[in-house]
């Protein structure tokens, strides 16, 4: 079928920086005619910005971009979907409440005086449908229908208005097995037709079965470009993970305690009632960094929220210090005397509009340390807050300031202090440095490690794997809701951990 | 082209705070010139007569602060909820339950001392404020039912109740008009102003508000309820128990809104009577807006808006302009605070021309 010797897309030398901070560095990419081409890297390998380059979500600061030969200047999604490029996100754009019929046909151009000619969107939504073997119902509700069904609606949206590159941004994260199979078997035929498909994932089986070429990302750059039948998931693991090893922060060494905090046979579903911790086992001693790594939206965020007390399992236990806490009550963890730093510091850490000082008494606000005859003694208050603000360095006028006035590295300081000055036996810290400065980062993860050398246990749950390996004693993987892999950090390797974060368990 | 953008602006120092109500007020009045110039007023003799009208004689003065107390009362319930996040539309309704509560218990309640039977109609009316607020409350946090909705509609179920009893078990026996019998005398408020209808009702208010200060500032309740205002995703978090809070602060929110209804029947009407508020529970939300959500300033507002309310009728006698200019300024008064509010977050950038590359993000 490759009869079109121009490819569908070319990139060249695309650089785009967020505040500075670049995403992609000069990256080089082409899709030819008939091809699946799997994008592969880990979170902030600047794989979903390329994409988005290329759908014209954002604007490249330099490179160049050519759709079928001709160099086009994108500047909104819609002139991207003009050009035949259509990108399909995790989260689908699609009106619940129309019809299938409705979410394909309407925001075409093709009606006349501002009325759709119906019969003729429907034959050939169903012409389109015969040919991709799908069996939708036209007049289905969007709402009505499954994950994997909605997402044959995005795609048909795409055929309707003749795309020729169709961009899947982790298509198989929501779909079952046979959802699978069905998506891909659609892929296939859309390429042969003389299309491409750009395929991102983490998953190295499925990109190893539905790709014919692979370029790897790391850091912003492609660090490698293979055709699929050259090279196998354990070189792809290691191009995608690197093998430099971060320094390790130097603590003295301790023989681990007692566990601290003993998870068994865990179980909890997601926000949509979905599986996302499946019969998890994992257990934390005293005096020890146990680093959680893993690709996001393999469970660890609705483990962490299980362990916070915010989130009920749907089955399984879970101890602190040996004791059995109440599920689904943050009041029992933290009188457990575990910390808990949430993974968003603004929507789950903090009250932006009060104070430092009220904000630090949120877990104690009940302590006779803080009342005289029964009432809030706001000295008293004000005195424990400066303290803290002292002990943490948070960078603040005072214990008065409303929070929302601090940067983030000193929110995430006004959380850390408010967890640990309690003396806590066990921390569980999700993203405990995300989108921090080197400076604050820094500092974040030494305060914690003295907890840890006080004989505090630490739970690390983290997509930075640099970070994860600078402070573990153990490193576990977490992939689709269970621990597959878990060894002492100076018996692993960064290619073993890349291949257990891929799924390959071997 | 031109574009308004509206950007965070870093947080305004404590005068600024305090000064932007002040400046609202004055932007307020600067705005009301041109209806007031529309109906053919002298400006400056109409705005004269208003402040004279509100505040330059001891009647008008005292008939202002009469004026004042409903609405610092629901003023006060609905920030209390608005705090707290919960939107409480219906400080009207909770008004009505604690006037028909008022009204019964005043005709009804044979209690020879004034000081027993007052504390029991303040507290019972108290209490049917709460509850009627309640159940909004808790159909929100048990069946995720719209607030604003459910707390508006439950206004009109109120009015109708109240119409049904009033044409129904408490008309005045001799009498086709939706209105009670008198309450007994030992229900109704003292006057503290002799010749005047300045009542117990008025300190009452004060009081109001500062217990509201204290509640939020100095108990755990009052913190609890501001944190699951600032952010329930955190409060749940941190162990404060977001349901039963919202549960309290309604009650809270509801009782004051009632005590509004309270002080019409037993001081100012001394029946129950379809027409005993001019939408006080609606003009309470307006007043807790002006107020910034603070008691101190609840009671500022409820005092400008009563002040305007009274002293139009003045300016009216005197110039011919109507007295829904008074209505004018209250709405204005809201419309103003809201961007002044709005300008203390944000500034407003002017930019020019279509943004280039991807514009949205």
């Amino acid at each position: 079928m490759n009869t079109d010797p121009t490819p569908l897309i070319e990139m060249r030398g695309i650089t785009k920086r967020f505040l500075g901070v670049p995403a992609n560095r000069g990256v080089d990419f082409r899709l030819e005619p008939g091809e699946i081409c799997a994008l592969l890297g880990e979170n902030g390998a600047g794989k979903t910005t390329l994409m988005n380059i290329l759908f014209g979500y954002y604007a490249c600061d330099e490179g160049e971009i050519r759709i079928g030969g001709e160099r086009v200047n994108l500047s909104s999604p819609r002139a991207a979907v003009r050009r035949g490029v259509r990108m399909i996100h995790q989260h689908f754009a699609l009106v619940p409440s129309l019809s299938v019929l409705e979410n394909v046909a309407v925001g075409q151009e093709d009606h006349r005086l501002g009325f759709l000619d119906w019969k003729a969107a429907r034959k050939r939504l169903l012409e389109l449908e015969r040919r991709f073997g799908m069996t939708l119902d036209p007049d289905a509700k969007v709402w009505t229908l499954s994950v994997g069904e909605q997402q044959k609606v995005e795609i048909l949206k795409a055929l309707y208005r003749e795309c020729r590159v169709l961009i899947m941004d982790e298509p198989t994260a929501v779909l079952v097995p046979s959802e699978v199979r069905e998506l891909f078997a659609m892929l296939r035929t859309f390429a042969a037709q003389g299309n491409g498909v750009v395929f991102i994932s983490h998953k190295l089986h499925e990109v190893m079965d539905i790709s014919d070429r692979i370029v790897v990302l790391r850091n912003g750059e492609v660090t490698a470009e293979k055709q699929t039948r050259d090279t196998n998931a354990r070189e792809l693991a290691g191009l995608m993970v690197g093998r430099d090893w971060p320094a390790r922060k130097e603590r003295s060494p301790r023989a681990p305690g007692r566990p601290a905090l003993e998870i068994v046979g865990l179980s909890a579903t997601n926000d949509k009632g979905l599986p996302a911790v499946r019969n998890l086992d994992l257990a934390v001693r005293e005096g020890e960094v146990l680093g959680l790594a893993g690709v996001s939206g393999n469970g660890q965020r609705e483990l962490a929220e299980v362990l916070f007390g915010v989130r009920k399992p749907t089955a399984g236990s879970v101890r602190i210090g040996g004791a059995p806490t109440r599920p689904g009550s943050p009041t029992a963890v933290i009188a457990a005397g575990a910390a808990r730093i949430p993974e968003d510091r603004i929507a789950t850490g903090l009250m932006m509009d009060l104070s430092i000082a009220e904000n630090l008494i949120l877990e104690n606000r009940r302590s006779a340390e803080f009342r005289r005859r029964g009432l809030l003694d706001h000295g008293r208050i004000r005195e424990h807050a400066g303290r803290l603000i002292g002990q943490f360095g948070i960078k603040a006028a005072g214990p008065s300031t409303a929070a929302k006035s601090l940067s983030g590295g000193n929110l995430q300081k006004v959380i850390l202090a408010r967890e640990l000055s309690a003396g806590p036996r066990l921390i569980v810290a999700a993203q405990p440095t995300r989108g921090l400065d080197v400076g604050a980062a820094e500092f974040i993860r030494g305060r914690m490690l003295e907890e840890c050398g006080r004989g505090a246990a630490i739970l690390l749950i983290s997509e930075d794997l640099d970070e994860i390996l600078s402070v573990s004693d153990r490193v576990a993987v977490m992939y689709e809701g269970r621990v597959v892999g878990i060894r002492a950090v100076n018996e692993i390797t960064r290619e073993q951990i890349g291949l257990w974060m891929s799924g390959v368990v071997p | 082209m031109i574009r308004l953008r509206l950007e965070k602006r870093p947080p305004l120092p404590d005068w600024a705070k305090a000064a932007i109500p002040l400046a609202a007020v004055a932007a307020t009045l600067l705005l009301a010139a041109a209806p007031i110039l529309a109906a053919g007023g002298n400006l400056w003799r109409s705005y004269y007569y208003l402040f004279y009208g509100a505040l330059g004689s001891r009647v008008n003065l005292l008939e202002s602060c009469v004026k004042a107390s409903p609405l610092i009362f629901t003023g006060l319930g609905v920030a209390f909820a608005f705090r707290a996040r919960f939107w409480n539309i219906g400080a009207e309704g909770q008004l009505m339950a604690g006037a028909i509560v008022a009204g019964w218990l005043g005709i009804a309640l044979p209690i020879p001392s004034r000081l027993l039977h007052l504390a029991v109609i303040i507290g019972a009316a108290f209490l049917a404020g709460g509850l009627w607020a309640a159940i909004p409350a808790w159909l929100k946090f048990r069946l995720r039912v719209d607030d604003v909705v459910t707390t508006l509609l439950f206004n009109y179920i109120m009015m109708h109740v109240m119409g049904a009893l009033l044409f129904g078990p408490l008309q005045q026996p001799d009498s086709s008009w939706p209105q009670s019998p008198e309450i007994r005398a030992t229900a109704q408020y003292p006057v503290l102003v002799a010749r005047s209808r300045f009542h117990l009702g008025i300190p009452l208010a004060l009081v109001a508000a500062g217990l509201v200060w204290l509640i939020h500032r100095k108990t755990v309740l009052g913190y609890e309820s501001r944190a699951v205002g600032a952010n329930p995703v955190a409060a749940h978090f941190g162990g404060v128990p977001t349901s039963s809070v919202l549960l309290k602060t309604a009650v809270l929110s509801g009782g004051l809104a009632a005590m509004a209804g309270v002080g019409e029947v037993c001081a100012v009407q001394h029946h129950l009577l379809m027409d005993l508020s001019p939408g006080y529970g609606y003009s309470g939300i307006v007043v807790a807006m002006l107020g910034n959500l603070h008691p101190a300033g609840v009671v500022l507002a409820a005092l400008f808006f009563s002040a305007v309310s009274v002293g139009s009728q003045t300016m009216s006698r005197m110039t011919g302009v109507p007295s829904y200019i008074s209505e004018v300024i209250q709405g204005l008064a809201l419309v103003v605070m809201l961007v002044a509010l709005l300008l203390t977050e944000y500034r407003v950038r002017v930019r020019r021309g279509a943004g280039t590359g991807g514009g949205h993000g």
